[in-house]
């Protein structure tokens, strides 16, 4: 007999079935590229964020320097097609294996800084990686690299005439990203980050060993983060350090989380749906001038959460579950 | 009677308080032992050196024998050394089971296994009914079973518990007394602070009395309560406080 749990969990699956073949048909009557590139945007971000969310959601380790696995992953793709003529499907195996690779490192020191040091360091990090980049002339330096795109090829996964082929892999990236999540839920990993979040002195008492549990989810989340990387290179076909490795891109994953739920399964997808649409809205409404106007947007955002719903938009529809008996 | 803990000459310092002062004592395998004093005596203190949540200035600690002073608190519990948090100290944000699963996965990898366990240490606590509630909608009495729960699941040989009884009615507190006399029927070893030792006194199997960081006596509850020192030692602590 299933218990009340594996049926919770049964359903989870067959929301997301169900949510997925939403998302398969739905492009399918249209056209406009603009809204087709909304729509790719969208799906990358529920992906990116739900990596994000791994380490900041569930391990509460709140990383605002993700734009350096995202940039580690584009590089990574376009230096080994460009240079090498690797083809990006091994490119962004190798960009993720990097980015958690690099996680790893950069963790054994910033996981000994406790709350908003840790922060802090993640985006000193990032910061100096993208000025790495910027003067590594090998990589292009600030001139960025160029994907060469002959024609539409699944081989070396470029794209002109449509953009549905893009939006098919994000869905699937952001698919796999949500099962890895699920999954790890009903893991000890999964209990292990949670309890780390909640309270690492009780979690050490009860055996969990904390500093193990934080690199784990740092490597899983920065290398999903990088694939997601290596698929903008190819989505837009040109890098340049400004245009991967910045700033906005840290908040650009941490934001759909933390609008949507942060630390929940739904809440990055979620949130990316409402906030990613509304973002390129708001960019193409202001036109050209608009720069600024993203960032005053995004501090909106999070300070109507912060007032309004600091546990996410998701709350609003799941108060259901511990309901008493 | 063999011996389950050990410490030597335990003392730890914070900043200019002497918190523990060459704490010698030692703890019987399958005895409930009282540990009581007046505020301040060091007795939180002592169980955080025991976990391995403070580090000792000097001193070592042996467990079954073996010394443990350099192990962090995850070994120490793997060890078979539990314990709950006088200020509790529940994953707010994650259900009642949920808590308890954690607990019990330093002795299961597989978590339908770990959940099961879960499922048996509500029992056996009387949290079973609030399982899917998340801790931060318990009430604080509840919450104190829960940092039992918790301790438990790890399937301790040693389980320090920090003032689980404080602050319950009578009632509750009675209920409480059995809970930890079931607990040491299961085969663990319990070390207890608490404060009413009419709650306690009963209890217990043996006592030792700290104040100030140090021990200042150490025997049979019924002994205890007529000692002079101890005697003194609380009423000072009343006038002082
Ligand atoms: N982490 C710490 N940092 C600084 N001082 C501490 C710390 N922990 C304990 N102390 C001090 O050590 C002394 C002993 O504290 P402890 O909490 O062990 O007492 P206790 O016997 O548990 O008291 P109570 O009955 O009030 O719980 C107190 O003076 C306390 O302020
Ligand atoms: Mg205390």
């Amino acid at each position: 007999m299933a218990t009340a749990f594996e049926i919770r969990r049964r359903n989870q699956l067959i929301i997301a079935a169900v949510v997925v073949a939403i998302m398969i048909a739905l492009p399918l009557g249209i056209k406009d590229v603009y809204v087709q590139n909304i729509l790719v945007l969208t799906v990358m971000y529920a992906a990116l964020s739900q990596s994000w969310n791994i380490l900041s959601g569930y391990c509460g380790q709140i990383s605002l320097g993700h734009a350096l696995y995202f940039g580690i992953g584009a590089y990574a793709s376009t230096l080994l097609f460009v240079k090498f003529g690797v083809i990006p499907w091994f490119g962004m195996a190798a960009g993720g294996i990097i980015a958690a690779a690099i996680a790893l490192i950069v963790g054994w020191p910033c996981f000994r800084l406790g709350g908003h040091y840790f922060t802090i360091a993640t985006i000193v990090l990032a910061e100096i990686g993208l000025i790495l980049f910027l003067n590594w002339d090998y990589s292009g330096a600030a001139s960025g690299l160029q994907i060469p795109v002959s024609g539409d090829s699944w081989l070396t996964f470029t794209f002109l005439r449509s953009k549905l082929p893009y939006y098919y892999f994000a869905l699937g990236l952001a698919a796999v990203v949500w099962l890895v999540t699920f999954f790890i839920e009903d893991s000890k990993w999964g209990y292990y980050w949670r309890a780390v979040r909640e309270n690492t002195i009780a979690a050490q008492s009860l055996g969990v060993q904390v500093f193990r549990s934080k690199m784990a989810a740092a490597a899983v989340s920065a290398f999903f983060t990088a694939v997601g990387g290596s698929f903008y290179a190819q989505f837009v076909s040109y890098i340049d350090p400004d245009s991967v490795m910045v700033f906005q891109f840290s908040l650009l994953m941490a934001l759909p989380a933390v609008l949507g739920g942060i630390g929940t399964l739904w809440g990055p997808a979620l949130g990316a749906a409402v906030l990613i649409p509304l973002t390129e809205l708001t960019r193409s409404y202001m036109g050209g001038g608009g720069k600024g106007i993203d960032l005053i947007f995004y501090g909106a955002v999070i300070m109507i959460i912060a007032l309004a719903r600091p546990e996410g938009l998701l709350s609003l529809v799941s108060r259901t579950r511990h309901a008493p008996p | 009677m063999s011996m389950l803990l050990e410490t030597e000459a335990l003392t730890v310092h914070f900043g200019g308080i002497l918190a523990n002062s060459d704490i010698s004592i030692s703890v019987n395998k399958g005895e409930i032992l009282g540990l009581i004093g007046p505020n301040g005596a060091g007795k939180s203190t002592l169980f955080n050196l025991v976990a391995g949540t403070y580090r000792p200035t000097s001193g070592r600690i042996r467990f079954e024998g073996r010394d443990i002073t350099p192990l962090p608190p995850a070994a120490r519990c793997k060890l078979g050394i539990a314990r709950t948090f006088q200020v509790v100290k529940s994953f707010e944000t994650m259900s009642v089971l949920e808590n308890v699963v954690v607990g019990a996965l330093v002795r299961f990898t597989n978590t339908k296994a770990a959940r099961e366990e879960a499922h048996r240490v509500l029992d056996v606590t009387g949290l079973s009914r609030r399982a899917e509630a998340d801790a931060r909608e318990l009430t604080p009495p509840e919450k104190r079973r829960l940092e039992v729960a918790r301790a438990l699941a790890t399937q301790p040989k040693l389980l320090l518990l920090d003032e689980v009884l404080t602050g319950l009615t009578p009632a509750e507190a009675q209920k409480g007394v059995e809970l930890v006399r079931k607990i040491r029927d299961l085969g663990v070893t319990v070390v207890m602070v608490e404060h009413v030792m009419e709650v306690v006194m009963p209890l217990v199997d043996r006592a030792i009395v700290l104040d100030l960081g140090r021990v200042l006596v150490e025997g049979a509850p019924q002994a205890i309560v007529r000692d002079p020192k101890v005697i003194q030692a609380y009423l000072g602590d009343r006038f002082h406080a």
